[in-house]
């Protein structure tokens, strides 16, 4: 069904078979290829994912039963590991660092990052990062129990091994860091002759918007996390009160980060979904401009607004209304893309592919993810609503319903692209559904367990949240079917897939004129854009 | 058309440099707030606290860390005319002048430390608590500049081994250029320091 480029998987002459320095595991670990480096980086980010759902779903089994599966210090380590794994190791460095990688460079019609060794010293350092936070959780003192968010003071005092998880977490960072750096040195330097600024795909727009994220937010985390290790191993006391610190601060410091970081998971998301949505409605996108530049303008509006995390930590009105008023405004380039997204699929000629399936769902839960955030984005409401669960859920619908989808649409787009297989359409359909249905059910529950005063992190709870809980932990259970289903399918079809074209989705983009898998530099012949 | 392993793209080196700059900048940031907070809500304590730093060997540091700097644009442009042995001399000297600076900060740091003035030491838990945080900054920051200052010295000795085996010439001096720009980042951060430790007495 493809326009153009109606070659098949072409293994021999590809990436794949490129003969390098190296043999065997070396030629992956030292290879500097983008590809490489993206698939392994896929590898590890779906490891991570698929070990955060384990937690996942123990926190759940352990809520309808509390005490019964897990201690109460044993639960606060689950949940902690659970949040710092999905995350520092699956989500934020996600959808960069896999597909980033893989396609940023095809997509612009470059051989390959601008700093290719620098692209695999990010990699390496990931390792590293992955390393000492599994370290700590087997070195004295146990896994971390703070939260993925190491509040201050109790992040100095606790008796796990902290000084160590948070090491691995700012060699992350700085891994981040370093594939912001390349990815917006790449879109500066390496556009193929003809590929303009307002002719970049939107995919590239948001990498190069998550890029200055990456460089502009992550540092101060990466500062932030130093003061936790000096608090701890030198007794520097910044955010201790009895050393004159303000743990407040720290909680500004880390929103800092943390806040844009929201951008860095969601912004590069959403670039998926507007590659996929148009070559599935059979159109461009409508309101190419508006597209691109809402994703600069979600990257530099939401610099400021990390407060609303902290309107019930002690700020002033004035400084909490601005900060209220700033997230209605971050709402709004938003809001452009899913307008834009809809209005592309209006009058299309919509073919109902899988990975149409899960782009138009993260449609979905993203607006409800999105809205919500504006109720706990008032100030009023967030009161009420501050640090319970329907902040849990928020957030789910968020990073796991938005960034999550988002990299499920990436995988079963992209699919044929990067392995040169074809997977079962039906299958992943089935999973499709099973899995959005799970979701649902999973995390609605928790917006009115929320509601009714359900407080977060919570070990144990009052009779009358039993049922919602039970709702909320059956939908984990459908759930979790809904990605054993997608995750199977995938698999068989690595191994037993029928051959890919060039072009199975008659998209657009430079990536589909090149054979699938992509040969060692990524074009025979350059490529013209027109 | 070339493979991407043989092209050379000064410009790009250059975004890339600038790029990393910007965040230190940021990582610098961090502590630059926690100094502004600090210093507005203790700044009757942080006045106090000051006297107790050693003005002349500070502005002495100044002196060295300024003069480097000085040391390392001119070894760039000894490059560029083509007169290697110069630029190794000035980048040796730009190395020298680190260390010095390293040694100097060593005997501040270990005379403060002598007067049992350092992280949670039981004088430090004496005092005030804008004192402890005054010091605290104080170590931190130094601390972390000074690990910058080192880094950089490793970085030049490299420089120093690329000039003389020719890999940094006339042509192809961007390496060398971008190590320039990071010693004189370096260089401003000390200069904003000095002034927030040393000379609010």
């Amino acid at each position: 069904m493809g326009s153009m480029g109606n070659g098949t998987s072409d293994y021999g002459n590809s990436f794949y078979r490129e003969k390098g320095r190296y043999k065997g595991i070396l030629s992956w670990l030292m290879s500097t290829d983008h590809k490489r480096i993206g698939i392994q980086y896929l590898a590890a980010i779906l490891t991570f994912f698929s070990i955060g759902v384990l937690l996942g779903l123990l926190i759940r089994l352990s809520l309808i039963a509390p005490g019964k599966i897990l201690g109460q210090n044993t639960y606060n380590q689950v949940f902690s590991v659970h949040g710092i794994l999905m995350i520092f190791l699956f989500i934020i460095p996600g959808v960069p660092v896999a597909f980033g990688n893989f396609f940023l460079p095809i997509m612009i019609g470059a051989r390959d990052v601008a700093f290719p060794r620098l692209n695999r010293l990010t990699w390496w350092l990931y390792l590293t990062g992955a390393v000492l936070v599994a370290l700590s959780l087997f070195t004295s003192g146990g896994p971390p129990d703070t939260g993925w968010t190491f509040y201050a003071p109790y992040s100095i005092k606790a008796q796990a091994n902290i000084t160590l998880a948070v090491t691995g977490v700012f060699v992350l960072g700085f891994s981040s860091i370093l594939t912001g750096l390349n990815f917006v040195t790449t879109i500066h330097r390496l556009r193929a002759p003809g590929m303009t600024w307002f002719k970049l795909p939107l995919f590239v727009w948001t990498l190069y918007a998550t890029g200055w994220v990456q460089m502009l937010a992550t540092p101060v985390l990466a500062i932030t996390l130093v003061f936790i290790i000096l608090g701890r191993v030198f007794g520097v006391g910044f955010f201790d009160p009895s050393k004159g610190g303000d743990p407040i601060l720290y909680e500004h410091l880390f929103w800092t980060y943390s806040h844009p970081a929201v951008y860095i998971m969601v912004l590069p998301a959403m670039g998926i979904i507007s590659e996929v949505i148009p070559v599935f409605a059979r159109k461009t996108i409508f309101g190419y401009k508006a597209v691109a530049f809402s994703a600069l303008g979600i990257a530099s509006v939401g610099y400021f607004v990390w407060g609303h995390h902290m309107f019930t930590s002690g700020m002033s009105d004035t400084a909490r209304i601005i900060f209220s008023f700033i997230t209605f405004l971050v709402a709004v380039p938003s809001g452009i893309k899913i307008f834009n997204w809809v209005s592309t699929l209006y009058k299309g000629s919509i073919v109902g592919r899988a990975p149409l399936y899960f782009a138009l769902s993260f449609i979905f839960l993203f607006s409800i993810g999105g809205l919500t955030g504006l109720i706990i984005g008032s100030l009023a409401p967030n009161l009420h609503l501050h640090g319970t669960y329907f902040i849990v859920a928020h957030f789910h619908y968020v990073m796991f319903g938005g960034a999550g989808f988002a990299m499920l649409t990436a995988l079963h787009y992209w699919f044929p692209k990067m392995f040169g297989k074809m997977y079962p359409e039906k299958p992943a359909k089935i999973g499709w559904f099973i899995l959005f249905s799970g979701f649902n059910l999973l995390y609605f529950s928790m917006f009115i367990l929320g509601y009714k005063g359900m407080p977060r992190r919570y070990f144990d709870y009052p009779p009358e949240y039993f049922n919602l809980h039970l709702m909320s932990t059956i939908g984990s259970w459908i759930l979790a079917a809904g990605l054993a289903i997608i995750a199977g399918n995938l698999l068989w079809a690595l191994f037993r897939g029928s051959k890919a074209p060039a072009d199975p989705w008659g998209g657009k983009t430079l990536e589909w004129q090149t054979a699938s898998p992509p040969p060692a530099e990524n074009f025979y012949e350059m490529p013209a854009v027109k | 058309m070339e493979k991407s392993g043989e092209q050379r793209d000064h410009i790009g080196a250059k975004y890339g440099m600038w790029f990393f700059l910007f965040t230190e900048i940021l990582f610098f940031g961090g502590m630059f707030i926690l100094y502004s907070v600090y210093r507005a809500k203790y700044a009757h304590d942080f006045h106090l606290a000051a006297a107790e730093e050693n003005l002349l060997l500070g502005s002495i540091n100044t002196a060295v860390l300024l003069t480097s700097s000085l040391a390392i644009a001119l070894s760039i442009s000894a490059v560029k005319n083509g007169n290697y042995r110069l630029s190794v001399k000035l980048q040796t000297a730009t190395v020298l002048m680190g260390l010095a600076f390293l040694v100097i900060k060593y005997f501040e740091w270990t005379d403060k430390i002598s007067k049992g003035i350092y992280p949670d030491s039981p004088v430090l838990l004496k005092i005030s608590a804008g004192q402890i945080l005054f010091f605290g900054l104080y170590y931190v920051m130094t601390g972390l500049h000074g690990l910058h200052v080192l880094i950089g010295i490793v970085v030049i000795s490299f420089m120093i081994y690329f000039t003389r085996a020719g890999d940094i010439t006339s042509e192809n001096f961007s390496k060398l250029e971008n190590t320039g720009l990071y010693w004189h980042f370096v260089d401003i951060v000390w200069i904003y320091l000095f002034p927030l430790f040393y000379l609010i007495t």
